[in-house]
């Protein structure tokens, strides 16, 4: 698993929380910086990668384990 | 330049509540400008004091834990009663509130739009909503819905 700066986790949270929490995370942020957002909601599996695509933050790497996900997220330019 | 998106909210129960906060507040994370125009029972979301109820009569799709038959859910409470049971499940699925979702709009810089001809009809006082909302009518909305990349009716 890639390295990253800072680290949300989203368990037990659902639909729209990761993507508000990590939208929230990532102005705090400044460019090239990688958050790790963890998540149980299942529909983040397709949400995270939308909210990455839409905002121009690169979704570096998304990992499986143990029934969580966890995105690596670089702060776009 | 930034996506547009606009929404009607028409209806006035917990469950109405949800689709127009919660898309409204993850388009503004997505980056969208987004504007809510809140007309008719719609305008209870921008209550101070929000005491948004769900009844299982006239609803038949709302999953119940046991059948209730619609003459039964006219008896005083039972509408309380599905409200609570509502109210707990989300919690319990870590669903975000309506008052969460709705200050998080208010941070995100979403327009919170009270319809005035509605807020006139039922008598309404400005110091019964929330602060930081705006007021307009059918030509306010349709002057940005015009220009929205999505547009709904809630």
């Amino acid at each position: 698993m890639s390295d990253f700066d800072t680290e949300i986790d989203t368990s037990g949270l659902n639909c729209p929380l990761p993507v508000l929490k990590a939208r929230k995370m990532l102005n705090e942020m400044t460019s090239a910086q990688r958050l790790r957002l963890i998540c149980t909601d299942s529909g983040a599996l397709k949400d995270i990668p939308a909210f990455c695509k839409m905002t121009g933050n690169p979704l570096i790497s998304s990992d499986e384990i143990d029934g969580k996900l966890y995105f690596i997220i670089e702060k776009g330019a | 330049m930034a996506k547009k998106l606009a929404i009607i909210a028409s209806k006035g129960t917990l469950d109405g509540a949800y689709p127009p906060f919660l898309l409204a507040s993850t388009a503004a994370a997505l980056g969208f400008e987004a504007k809510i125009f809140f007309t008719f029972y719609g305008l209870q979301l921008l209550k101070k004091d929000l005491s948004l109820k769900v009844s299982p009569l006239g609803n038949p799709a709302m999953p119940m834990p046991v059948p209730v038959p619609s003459i039964v859910q006219i008896i005083p409470g039972l509408e309380a009663f599905a409200t609570w049971m509502m109210q707990r499940k989300l919690k319990k699925k870590g669903v975000a509130s309506v008052a969460e979702l709705r200050d998080i709009c208010l941070e995100s810089d979403v327009e919170l739009i009270a319809c005035q001809m509605t807020v006139d009809l039922f008598d309404f006082k400005n110091t019964d909503f929330i602060d930081g909302i705006s007021h307009g009518g059918a030509a306010t909305f349709l002057e940005f819905a015009s220009e929205a990349d999505i547009t709904l009716y809630i």
